[in-house]
């Protein structure tokens, strides 16, 4: 999909961009973008190639947030060491809600993943030993440097960085595998997959539970970085929406679309609080609804195909030169 | 005991019309374009709104609200459609739920900027007092949303089901393009629905103000009932969202006065999921 010279100068532009745009804010915003983008593009195995639209992903990204913590409190590991936890425990969700809704078409998969969701949220909000409405807190002051809790947001960005790289490889790998042809197969035509044979069920399910289990690595990191966790900021709803809503932006079913949402809607959340939320508070998700109205409007597939179409155009054109 | 178990169950019914009057809208929408609507609960919202300020400028009460809230969400509904929902209902469904909750997250954060966060009641007195029936207490405020639901509900099912009208928004439905050669025209018959299922909203949302709080953010805790709602009862059915809408309002009165009242959700939507297990297209929705 992108040409072998691109890569390189891609994989420049994020490493080098906290170095040049070194202000604290700067470093701190390019960190929260790799972290969503980590969640989004764990959300577009199942949501972008499978065309599974969850909206309900918050439970494993609340996993991992919760696993940090609670391992933290409960075991005295530093947080990304409950890591492991969230994601077996992510897993093991993810098998259990997915046998049942898997086999619901469409809308109402993706009803039936909020109603979970919200059941989860419910649920933690009263469960005293997860910290019930008031959630969870990691070490108050780094005890090793394991606990990986820094001032700077620089050290956050590289390790984003790092797991984002892992993420989109692992999808990449899936992209070509056998398990990628499958999800196509059966975002293009379910019955038709299952007619020639494609074992649909257990491919869905695998996709869903490695879709969870990556979910919950961003909600571990997630929990590292920021050191809480409550319901609201775990397993709120506006999590899964957020994930769905970058990947639909940049382009759900690319590899780089969740990554392209991120860049776009992070920063223009972050932005438009810092200038207008002094001012007139809630013109800020006043401006961000417009946006994302407007784009779905005029770039319904998202903003990145159109781009890559333009693109494949241009090679195109160099190959088919006359002779 | 007995009698407050009817009681109990009295309350429900008459909170699970008011959850099937703005289902019903959703569903609408849903069975006919087959698009999510992600702002339906701000639509309500809205509702709400229009009741809070035809009572605090003219001192209106439901008499007033509910025909003003009717026509004011009936235009926005139509504004909606012509400029972003026509749009983005023949695209994929993540277009659609990416326009629509930016639509919601424009129509809560305009209302958070103008009304601000606090919440906003409206005086107990405009729909005062509780009534007696027979051994049942209700307030009257409840009694007439409940009321007032139902018959708006039954309405837009007969108007589906029993006019001109209805019919030929039912066959654009089913095939737009022959619908078109038909001489019917699919984006007049859109605009419509939009225009009825926003009422719809518009009328919920002026009964709901008199006995609930008035915020901004009351719209995503509609929202999510309504989704409920209507997947239980089925896309596109309004008896369906009728019957589910009444039966999640039983259900959660009578669980929250059995077990508790934070617990009344956690059961709604557990039953809800193995509702959806067992049938897995809704109670009344078509295969």
């Amino acid at each position: 999909m992108m040409k072998r010279t691109a890569w390189p100068i891609f994989g420049i532009i994020l490493l080098g961009y906290p170095l040049i745009f070194s202000t604290p804010f700067q470093q701190r915003l390019g960190a929260l973008v790799l972290l969503s983008a980590i969640g989004a593009s764990a959300w577009n195995i199942v949501g972008g190639y499978a065309g599974l639209i969850s909206v309900g992903h918050a439970v494993f990204f609340g996993c991992g947030a919760y696993g940090a913590l609670a391992s933290y409190k409960y075991l005295g590991l530093p947080p990304i060491g409950g890591l492991p936890i969230g994601v077996v425990v992510s897993i093991g969700i993810a098998a259990i809600v997915g046998v049942p809704t898997l086999r619901l078409s469409g809308h109402y998969f993706s009803m039936a993943t909020i109603a979970v969701a919200e059941l989860v949220r419910l649920v933690v909000s009263n469960i005293d030993w997860l910290g019930g409405a008031q959630g969870l807190s990691g070490p108050p002051v780094p005890r090793t440097p394991l606990d990986l809790s820094f001032i700077s947001a620089l050290p956050y960005y590289y390790l984003f960085l790092g797991v984002l790289t892992i993420v989109l490889a692992v999808t990449r790998q899936m992209e070509r595998g056998r398990i990628g042809y499958y999800l196509r197969a059966i975002h293009d035509s379910e019955r038709a997959a299952r007619s020639l044979g494609a074992p649909v069920s257990r491919y869905k399910l695998y996709a869903y539970m490695m879709s969870a289990a990556l979910t919950a690595v961003a909600g571990a990191l997630y929990a590292v970085m920021f050191g809480f966790v409550d319901p609201e900021s775990g397993l709120g709803i506006l999590i899964s929406v957020k994930m769905v809503m970058m990947a639909a932006l940049g382009g759900a079913g690319l590899l780089l679309g969740p990554l392209m949402g991120a860049v776009i809607l992070v920063p223009l959340e972050e932005l438009s609080n810092s200038l207008l939320g002094g001012i007139a508070p809630g013109v800020t998700f006043m401006v961000y609804g417009a946006i994302i109205v407007v784009i779905a409007r005029l770039q319904p597939a998202g903003l990145l195909r159109p781009i890559l179409g333009a693109l494949r155009e241009r090679s195109d054109k160099v190959v088919r030169r006359p002779c | 005991m007995f009698s407050t178990l009817i009681q109990v169950i009295a309350g429900g019914l008459l909170l699970g019309a008011v959850y099937a009057l703005f289902s019903s809208g959703l569903t609408l929408i849903w069975g006919m374009m087959n698009v999510i609507n992600f702002a339906h609960g701000d639509f309500v919202m809205l509702g709400m709104y229009v009741a809070f300020v035809v009572w605090s400028v003219m001192g209106g009460g439901p008499a007033a609200a509910v025909p003003i809230a009717a026509l004011a969400l009936a235009s926005l509904g139509v504004v909606c459609y012509f400029v972003l929902i026509r749009h983005i209902m023949r695209g994929p469904m993540l277009a659609q739920i990416l326009g629509t909750f930016g639509l919601a997250l424009l129509l809560r954060y305009s209302a958070f900027w103008y009304f601000g966060t606090s919440f906003r009641t409206l005086p107990e007195t405009l729909v005062g007092g509780t009534l007696l029936i027979g051994p049942i207490r209700v307030e009257s405020s409840r009694l007439l949303a409940g009321v007032v639901a139902l018959i708006v509900t039954a309405c837009l099912h007969l108007i589906l089901t029993r006019t001109a009208l209805g019919s030929r928004m039912l066959a654009v439905a089913e095939d737009a393009t022959a619908a078109e050669l038909m001489g019917i025209r699919p984006d007049r018959m859109q605009a419509i629905a939009w225009a009825l299922a926003a009422a719809a909203t518009g009328v919920a949302g002026a009964l709901i103000a008199n006995f609930f709080y008035v915020a901004p953010s009351v719209g995503e805790t509609l929202a999510i009932v309504a989704f409920v709602t209507v997947s239980l009862g089925g896309f596109g059915s309004v008896p369906g969202a009728l019957a589910a809408g009444l039966l999640i309002g039983i259900i959660e009165s009578v669980s929250a006065y059995a077990i508790g009242a934070i617990y009344k959700d956690i059961v709604v939507y557990a039953l809800f999921v193995l509702a959806l297990w067992l049938r897995p297209v809704g109670l009344m929705g078509k295969a």
